[in-house]
């Protein structure tokens, strides 16, 4: 395509964040070529992340702190150039002079020079040993300088840093990671006194100085003195003198505004060029954006509204008319591993505020919200120690909370998603300034699927990625409302998900797996969807597991009622319900363990497991236990494991029930009862729950007037504590109350969805579950009740039936032309006087072997 | 019963022909193992009848347990899930139609004939390594 004209010429001096945004947004916009950019950049390396300074500490490469992709510096109409700086500006000639000796017309000048570190005027600053901490050289200086040291001197290396703001607690950092002991010298009375309240200062010290960095508040550094031309020793206006090799100055910084001054254009009275809401300066030709334009009367020192002035300007250049609304001084940090963050009216300047204050020492956690009068709006806050609600809350300044403020304070999960109700208008990245509401358009619009396409598309969460909760939270909830539907079907032979495959068999009575899929899918099922059907039908109770067709159905751990180990052998549970098991039992599993030669172990759930059964052994160690009184334990299936529980009123001094007995009593209710997951239950005897009740899928807890009953816990991948369902049950109520709890959770849940996620997912939660569980909302209580009593009536030992099943018997042949061949490719070695699996390395040598389970059955 | 050959690889010369057993010895739908020559074979009937054989060494987790997987179809293809990580194989060519995930890994397959209800299973004869279909 032919231009239509000649480009005309901008030039931006500086390289910061700031000016590549400026390059970037304005190349991504004008795609009529209306201007050619040259950048100018004293430093020798293109713009890099200068907020991430200090991860280069961390082993990253200078290279890591790369802004972007390349592609923006091979764009022809953006000429980069790297080590030079500007050295004066013609207005009137409109040009500008080099540090390489060139003179550039420009068309329209844009001065991002920044700032650089302010050094306070005390003796000894120039000494060896003191430096600044600004760029990527300041910071490479200072790591060699330290390293250089540690060969020279045979003692810990001691440092400080000068300024307790937020740029010297990265340098502290940055001190720390190189080993040296660091002390932070600030002269306000607190830690990052523009960020943080005297509240916030102080638990920020205290997490601070856990970490071994010695803090020196309210503190002013009289002078540096030196030795042999080093730093040597700091003196203070009080208190005494401090040791040091190396000293940081963080004490703020100061605009580069000299090209401005230079020029003639107007400075403001603390420095910075002064511009109007446009970024404009008194010279229409020459903008101003980042650190070094005065806007509003002041600097701004973040690069959020940087990136916003950057923005007004690539938008002006091409016509626009766009306006700085403001900056938003919001900051989230990661300070020496502690979280600060501080937004919206933090000190409660404005009349009328109210504070909601939470300070946990021992957590090492400090929050405040500033709330309007009528403790309705939001208005700012302040978080040390755990920020983790920043992302949810700052984009809530302004605007109504919505219920209790406090609630947002509490730890961990407590705090409620606002994503769903955000307003179009409320900005979520305010380093990208993208709204919920670009988010959202993100995915309807643009077609995005995925929290990384939103990223590329929108910028939001791209540069300090405080916000990505947020942003994944709203990308989940548009993705669902949308018209990307999150399939519900079960797999590609069923449309079906499984709880409503669950109605349609329960009340079509369908027993086959042929039936349910000629009627409701399609081809000859897979391993998602047999087993789910297996499961299904005896949940319903429609017969063994292993009876006729139904048996190909079974995952092989149902299909031999024994747990699969990574050898391909089994482990076998025998049922220990509640935990408790006599001196006979104990041997009875001792001797079959013994004479089968397995492992043994006790599992979680109060049991024993025993390990490196083959196949073709099943049934005769089952006989055996059977035998002795013993029946499956159902480890094997999706189904009710155990009951565990304490030991109870029966023996312990402060239980105030039975709960072993009642353990035993739902353990033998519920056992093979078959559900979407495994389900664990618990019954402690008292509020000291040593049976870990709230970690169960159903958990009970003795009270003085009867039952607690707590539901969706589990531990594993998402531990879970279990919430409070009702209080103060009898026992008869209790079970009943559990009945429905269970049979209503194995009717409607998805696959392998625990009690924990259905609860969650379930409409209005926990409070509808109770209302349908207790109170009967749906008029379901009765035939869940009949379903329960149905279960309970037609249990039967899985492996006692199989036991007298010949056809059930065949299918524990090892080999079908040779049923009692073992596998002779397992191979166990002794360890700890027990079997285990052969490594391969143990395999190659086999001498190591033992004879491991290949032992005959005696009697 | 109609003779089942897959036509390639009864092409293939020099198999060596084990009668396994009954086709009433595999329940339909489901696996089992056989041990031939020292070999471990998982044999499979589906729903119609056919039987297939592939190697009962799972690739991924190096335990014999192909045949303890479930038998099921992806479009008109039959299929086995291993029991162990449930990576899914192609029943007629052991190719690995799902790795979960992992590099694919195919299966051996093993020709497979049924004459008058008699399973019989075509090992390659020995030979050099890799000599197979």
């Amino acid at each position: 395509m032919v231009q239509p004209t000649v480009p005309r010429q901008l030039v931006v001096v500086g390289g910061g964040m700031v000016a590549r945004r400026l390059v970037d947004a304005l190349r991504s916009r004008d795609v009529a070529g209306q201007w050619a950019v040259t950048l100018l950049c004293e430093e020798p390396r293109a713009p890099y992340d200068r907020v991430a300074l200090t991860s280069y500490f961390t082993g990253r490469d200078p290279d890591d702190l790369a802004l972007g992709g390349q592609e923006l510096w091979d764009d022809p109409l953006v000429t980069l150039r790297r080590g030079v700086a500007a050295t004066s500006v013609d207005r009137d000639g409109h040009t500008v002079s080099t540090s390489d000796g060139r003179v550039l017309p420009y068309d329209s000048l844009v001065l991002a020079t920044g700032s650089y570190a302010a050094v306070p005027p005390v003796p000894g600053k120039d000494l060896r040993g003191a430096f600044v901490y600004r760029t990527i050289d300041d910071v490479a200086g200072l790591r060699s300088y330290v390293e250089n040291l540690r060969t020279e001197v045979d003692r810990p290396l001691r440092g400080a840093v000068v300024g307790g703001g937020l740029l010297g607690l990265e340098a502290a950092g940055a001190l720390t990671a190189l080993d040296v002991h660091t002390t932070v010298v600030e002269f306000a009375p607190r830690l990052m006194p523009l960020q943080v309240d005297e509240g916030g200062g102080e638990a920020l010290r205290r997490l601070i100085e856990a970490l071994g960095v010695t803090v020196r508040t309210g503190t002013a550094t009289a002078k540096i003195v030196g030795r042999l031309g080093r730093v040597s020793r700091m003196e203070f206006a009080e208190g005494a003198p401090l040791d040091v090799d190396v000293v940081v100055f963080a004490v703020g910084v100061r605009p580069r505004d000299e090209l401005a001054r230079e020029s003639g254009l107007e400075v403001g009275e603390r420095g910075g060029v002064v511009v109007d809401d446009t970024c404009a300066t008194s010279d229409p030709a020459v903008w101003a954006v980042g650190e070094v334009a005065c806007i509003g009367g002041r600097t701004l020192g973040l690069v959020a509204p940087g990136y916003t002035m950057a923005e007004i300007v690539a938008d002006r250049l091409l016509g626009g008319e766009g306006t700085f609304p403001g900056a938003d001084l919001s900051t989230k940090l990661k300070l020496l591993g502690v979280d600060v963050a501080s937004f919206g009216d933090a000190f409660a300047a404005e009349p009328g505020g109210l504070e909601v204050v939470i300070s946990d020492p021992v957590a090492g956690v400090y929050k405040k919200l500033v709330m309007s009068d009528d403790a309705r709006t939001l208005r700012g806050g302040i978080l040390v120690g755990d920020a983790s609600a920043y992302a949810a809350l700052r984009p809530m300044v302004g605007r109504a909370l919505g219920g209790d403020p406090a609630a947002y304070l509490l730890p961990e999960g407590a705090a409620p998603a606002p994503a769903g109700d955000l307003p179009d208008d409320a900005a979520v990245c305010s380093c990208n300034n993208v709204t919920a509401g670009a988010i959202r358009c993100s995915v309807t619009d643009a077609g995005c699927t995925d929290l990384a396409g939103v990223k590329a598309c929108t910028r939001a969460g791209t540069s300090c990625g405080s916000c990505l909760p947020l942003v994944k939270r709203l990308v989940t909830t548009e993705l669902e409302k949308s018209g990307i539907e999150v399939s519900s079907a079960l797999c590609e032979h069923f449309e079906l998900s499984r709880a409503q495959l669950f109605d349609v068999v329960r009340v079509q009575g369908l027993t086959t797996f042929s039936e349910i899929i000629a009627k409701h899918g399609t081809g000859r099922g897979c391993d998602i969807c047999k087993p789910v059907i297996g499961s299904i039908l005896a949940s319903l109770g429609t017969g063994h597991i292993l009876e006729g067709e139904r048996a190909s159905l079974q995952d092989t751990n149902d299909h031999v009622m024994a747990n699969l180990q990574k050898d391909g052998s089994y482990s076998v549970v025998p049922r220990i319900p509640g935990g408790e098991v006599t001196p006979e039992g104990l041997i009875a599993i001792g001797e079959v363990a013994k004479d089968f030669g397995l492992y043994t172990k006790i599992t979680g759930g109060q049991r024993i497991d025993l390990f490196g059964a083959r196949i073709e052994q099943l049934p005769k160690i089952w006989k055996r236990l059977v035998d002795a009184g013993f029946e499956s334990g159902h480890a094997y299936g999706k189904s009710l494991r155990t009951v565990k529980s304490c030991v109870g009123s029966t023996w312990c001094r402060y239980g105030v029930q039975d709960s072993v007995g009642l353990a035993i009593a739902l353990e033998l209710r519920y056992r093979g009862l078959r559900s979407p997951h495994k389900l664990k239950l618990g019954v402690s005897g008292c509020a000291r729950e040593c049976a870990e009740a709230r970690g169960k899928d159903v958990g009970v807890i003795a009270t003085d007037q009867g039952w607690n009953l707590y539901v969706g816990g589990n531990g594993g991948f998402t531990p879970r504590h279990a919430q409070l369902l009702a209080e103060d049950l009898d026992t008869e109520t209790l079970v009943r109350t559990i009945d429905r709890f269970l049979m209503y959770y194995v009717r409607t849940a998805d696959r392998l969805q625990r009690t924990a996620a259905w609860v969650e997912d379930h409409e209005g939660g926990l409070d509808a579950i109770r209302a349908v569980v207790l109170d009967d909302s749906l008029g379901i209580g009765a035939d869940l009740d009949l379903a329960m009593a149905g279960h309970v009536d037609g249990y039967e030992d899985e492996w006692a039936a199989a036991l007298d099943d010949p056809e059930t018997l065949r299918r524990f042949g090892s080999f079908v032309n040779a049923p009692d061949q073992p596998d002779d490719t397992l191979a166990y070695v002794s360890e700890r006087g027990q079997p285990r699996p052969a490594t391969e390395s143990e395999r190659a040598d086999s001498g190591v072997l033992i004879a491991g389970t290949t032992l005959e059955v005696r009697r | 019963m109609s003779v089942e050959v897959s036509a390639e690889v009864a092409a293939a010369a020099a198999l060596t022909w084990h009668e396994v057993c009954v086709l009433a010895d595999l329940s339909p739908e489901r696996g089992a193992a056989a041990l031939l020559d020292g070999v471990q074979v998982a044999l499979f009937r589906t729903h119609d009848d056919q039987v297939y054989a592939v190697q009962q060494l799972d690739p991924y987790s190096a335990a014999n347990v192909m045949s303890r997987g479930i038998v099921g179809s992806r479009g008109d293809v039959p299929t086995v899930a291993s029991p162990m990580y449930k990576q899914v194989f192609d029943l007629r060519t052991g190719e690995c139609l799902d790795a979960v995930g992992k590099e694919p890994k195919p299966l051996q397959s093993y020709a497979v004939t049924v004459v008058d209800g008699v399973v019989s299973v075509g090992l390659p004869a020995p030979g050099p390594p890799g000599g197979a279909t």
